[in-house]
């Protein structure tokens, strides 16, 4: 029993539920799931939220056109076939593309699905009062057509070799039409009903809502597949803390699954041997990282001036600095200390979709203090007196700011003494992340101000085409006065050649080339010592051992196959 | 006493709107942004609109007087509204949290009874487990019971509830397994045996807030009857023949509770805001649990509508205990 639940990396789906089993169960036939989320869910109305835990528990309830299975594949949901240039359904132009509805699909209040559900969700998001999270899925859209009952064309306003955003995954998914349509733009948060209760294609209805208190779900009664889902209902509690939540599925055994682990790995580890359960781990694009500041932050130079490009860093402007102080670090340390099993050193920009990970970059992964020593000795900074180097009456110092969490204040120890090893002097410094990560343009202390020398945290992009979240790095799209402190190149780099690359990667269709110009980008960019990839991080969830079916997906909700869990019977 | 009461009243409007415009204020400059703990792949535009669609594009003084107004007039009414069923809330907007886009009101209508329940519940066995000590210590001073006493109250008082609450689970849920690790707020009490589930998962968390609050008052319990044994009248009473239970349960302990009485009446606002800590610990999600979250997200509406009600509630305990100091103690007079 316990290997069927061993579900650590991607390859487990295939030996899930042997196929005896599963003529047995039906509909409803596992009884109660209890799930705990300790950070509770705010909404059911994942445009609203934007979080992950309230986008994880809708995909129960709502569902996309298509959306990514455990390997990052494109999956049909509530379409018979995902369209393409070969079967027509992308038009050769790249302009369109058509998805035609599955046959016979209704809502969970017994009203069939229409074409007109997807147009208006589409308008839903778009409202430009509405405020809607996801609302980038929708971004260079001209308009989306319903073509008849079942068939959407979706028109963007110009070439698109990635048509899979809008529709596609837990974050873009389909209302209905009859219970939002008068919920649009600024009446969106007044629909409080339809909010906690929105009515679904998905597996589960929604029965009782608290807000960041706790969701009773039960099967829908015209799901489509009829035997499906095996839990009758779902106690998707919320609250408490990360080790509570632990603590229930591995050693008391009152929870069956617990989203979001993020605890110290001997702590995990520790509570693992209560014997319950299995940690659940995989690993998506999500990856903690330094960003060198390529703009000299100094509070000497004038308001507008400080942090821009028009003042290059008088320091880490020096890419022999750069890797030295990427030599210098020891990242597998870093990985066991702070992440264990829930980690991987990594030295790429991109670490997923595994096709898409460069192969070329992982001289970095050992600890070279030598070498890192000579490249500061070529760039010509000496050794003071106090071990810190300096050159032209400049010492080696840096400021490394980060958001405040225990995982990356031991970071920042590590990383200081391997500084100080090479005769680099690093000034620690913590935010609290509600600052560190807002966007306030008055504050000094986010991180897209980015006033220091270094700073450390982790990004990801959603979905499995990094094409978007290279493009943050592309001269120009770095936060600076005149666009109010907004963009994500957050190290502001610049780099023509790079652009011209990122220019190509957009216009190219065919999957494979697109694969070899991504490692391209991410070879440059990190070859370049633009920011200095850290550890990969892993998804981390907690199952107890009776519970079958589980996949776990970091391309999409967690809960992506939550019809098929069931209750294992001994 | 009527009309000092009213004066007080009275006074205490001043106070908390000038309460309310600080906190409100305070808050409003914080730094700290709602689409601050949103994943980082929601781009900076989106957030722009999400932060306008919170309505933090008007002017700070017109959000002010919006939210008083809906604070102190539509709120409260649709909260009588759902109680009662009369058909009298006004129509229009409500305070809104920015976490569940859905009206504060309804949230904290959700949350009290938890908190009421649990920490109502530690503070109401806190007491009872204080007074007999508090008074037992004190008469009996520097006996073994005493020095129990103050051994345990120490303990109690110096050992903060996330040490004792994990503790707790640890021995009772995870090793004996009598308790429940996790508060369930569903669970609806119809029959014996859910009422006997209900005290089950109740007595972790109401065992270790009443411990603290224990300790804290025996102490105070035990100050003041030491206070009054050694006074004048103890002795006269005991001269005049009275019995030791009677010099004691009737003259020195009425005396004596006056300052106790003071102390409780003004912790009764903490009752409402509930134990933050070990309700996260324990899972039951109360008012302080719901506030501590909002904090984390930076949901101001949700934060100032919970702190401006705790202020509105010390207010009015302060002026109850006074009241309550001039019936206990005939030689206080007001007027």
């Amino acid at each position: 029993m316990t290997t069927r639940m061993a579900l650590l990396g991607t390859a487990a789906a295939i030996v899930l539920a042997p196929a005896t089993a599963l003529a047995e169960r039906e509909r409803g036939s596992s009884g109660n799931l209890n799930v705990i989320y300790w950070q509770a869910v705010s909404t059911m109305n994942p445009y609203l939220s934007g979080g992950t835990k309230e986008m994880n528990a809708a995909s129960i309830v709502l569902e996309p056109l298509a959306r990514f299975d455990n390997m990052g594949e494109l999956t049909p949901w509530l379409v018979d076939e995902i369209p393409t240039l070969d079967n027509g359904g992308v038009a050769e132009d790249l302009k369109s593309i058509t998805w035609r509805l599955t046959e016979g699909l209704l809502w969970s209040d017994g009203t069939p699905v229409t074409s007109a559900d997807v147009v208006f969700s589409y308008e839903y998001c778009t409202h430009p009062e509405g405020g809607c999270s996801y609302r980038d899925r929708f971004a260079g859209i001209e308009r989306v057509e319903a073509v008849d009952d079942l068939t959407i064309t979706v028109h963007f306003e110009d070439v698109t070799p990635n048509p899979y955003l809008p529709f596609v995954g837990a974050g873009s998914v389909v209302i209905q039409q009859a219970q939002f349509q008068d919920c649009l733009g600024a009446r969106a948060p007044e629909c409080t009903d339809a909010n906690f209760a929105p009515i679904g294609t998905g597996p589960y209805v929604v029965t009782n809502f608290r807000p960041n208190d706790v969701i009773e779900f039960t099967a829908n009664e015209n799901y489509r597949v009829p035997t499906q889902p095996y839990f009758q209902t779902i106690t998707w509690a919320g609250g408490g803390d990360a080790t509570g939540a632990a603590r229930a599925v591995f050693q008391t055994g009152e929870m069956d699954y617990a989203w979001n682990l993020q605890l110290a790995p001997e702590v995990i580890t520790q509570m693992e041997s209560g014997g319950r359960g299995q940690l659940l781990v995989d690993f998506g694009p999500l990856m903690e990282r330094i960003e060198l500041n390529f703009t000299d932050p100094s509070p000497d130079l004038p308001d507008g001036e400080r942090g821009t490009r028009a003042h290059p860093h008088p320091i880490l402007s020096d890419i022999r600095v750069r890797e030295a102080l990427s030599r210098a670090i020891d990242r597998e340390l870093l990985t066991e200390i702070g992440f264990g099993p829930m980690g991987r050193a990594t030295c790429n920009f991109i670490v997923a979709p595994p096709a898409m990970a460069s192969p070329n970059n992982d001289n970095c992964l050992v600890q070279d203090i030598d070498r890192a020593n000579e490249l500061l000795d070529e760039a010509g900074w000496e050794r003071g007196p106090d071990g810190i180097r300096v050159k032209d009456g400049q010492r080696l110092e840096l400021l490394f700011q980060t958001s405040t969490n225990a995982v990356r204040q031991d970071f920042q120890a590590l990383i200081q003494q391997d500084w100080r090893e090479i005769g680099v002097d690093t000034r620690l410094r913590n935010i609290d992340a509600g600052v560190f990560f807002g966007s306030d343009p008055g504050s000094n202390d986010t991180y897209l101000k980015f006033f220091a020398d270094v700073q450390m945290y982790a990004s990801l992009f959603e979905g499995t085409d990094p094409t978007p979240h290279l493009e943050q790095r592309r001269c120009g799209r770095e936060p600076q006065p005149s666009t109010q402190w907004q963009g994500q190149n957050i190290n502001r780099y610049c780099n023509e050649e790079y652009d011209a690359l990122w220019a190509e990667l957009n216009r190219e269709p065919d999957p494979e080339r697109r694969q070899e110009l991504v490692i391209a980008l991410n070879d440059m960019f990190v070859q370049d010592y633009a920011h200095l990839p850290l550890v990969a991080r892993g998804r981390v969830s907690a199952a107890s051992n009776t519970i079958g079916g589980i996949v776990l997906n970091v391309w999409d909700s967690e809960h992506w196959n939550q019809a098929e869990w069931y209750r294992i019977e001994d | 006493m009527l009309s000092y009461t009213l004066r007080r009243l009275a006074f205490a409007v001043p106070t908390v709107l000038i309460i309310s415009l600080i906190v409100f204020l305070m808050l409003d400059m914080a730094p700290g942004d709602p689409t601050g703990s949103l994943p980082l792949t929601i781009p900076l535009e989106v957030r722009e609109q999400i932060r306008i669609s919170l309505g933090l594009g008007e002017p700070v003084m017109i959000r002010y007087f919006k939210w008083l107004y809906m604070m102190c007039v539509t709120e409260p009414l649709h909260i009588v509204q759902g109680m009662t069923g009369w058909n009298i809330a006004p129509e229009g907007p409500r305070i809104l949290s920015w976490q569940t886009r859905s009206p504060v009101g309804d949230i904290i209508v959700q949350r009290v009874p938890q908190t009421l329940w649990v920490v109502g519940m530690g503070y109401l066995f806190g007491i009872l487990i204080a007074l007999p000590i508090g008074v037992i210590s004190a008469y009996r001073q520097y006996s073994w019971f005493d020095q129990v006493g103050t051994f345990v109250s120490m303990i109690g008082f110096s050992v903060p509830t996330f040490f004792t609450g994990v503790v707790f689970i640890l021995i009772f849920a995870v090793w004996l397994g009598w308790f429940p690790s996790m508060y369930d707020t569903t669970h609806v009490v119809r029959d014996w045996n859910s009422f006997v589930f209900q005290a089950k998962q109740i007595a972790m968390p109401v065992a270790v807030l009443a411990l603290y609050n224990a300790s804290q008052i025996s102490r105070f319990m035990r100050a003041s009857m030491l206070d009054n044994l050694n006074q004048d009248y103890v002795r006269t009473a005991r001269a005049k023949g009275l019995g030791e239970k009677t010099v004691v349960l009737v003259h020195v302990l009425r005396n004596s509770m006056i300052p106790v009485v003071t102390v409780i009446a003004i912790g009764i606002p903490t009752v409402f805001t509930g134990a933050i800590i070990t309700e996260q610990i324990f899972r039951v999600n109360g008012l302080g649990d719901a506030l501590i979250r909002a904090i984390y997200v930076s949901d101001w509406p949700m934060v100032q509508t919970i702190t401006f009600i705790f202020a509105i509630l010390i207010v009015l305990f302060n002026l109850i205990a006074d009241v309550l100091y001039g019936i206990l103690d005939p030689r206080i007079r007001y007027d």
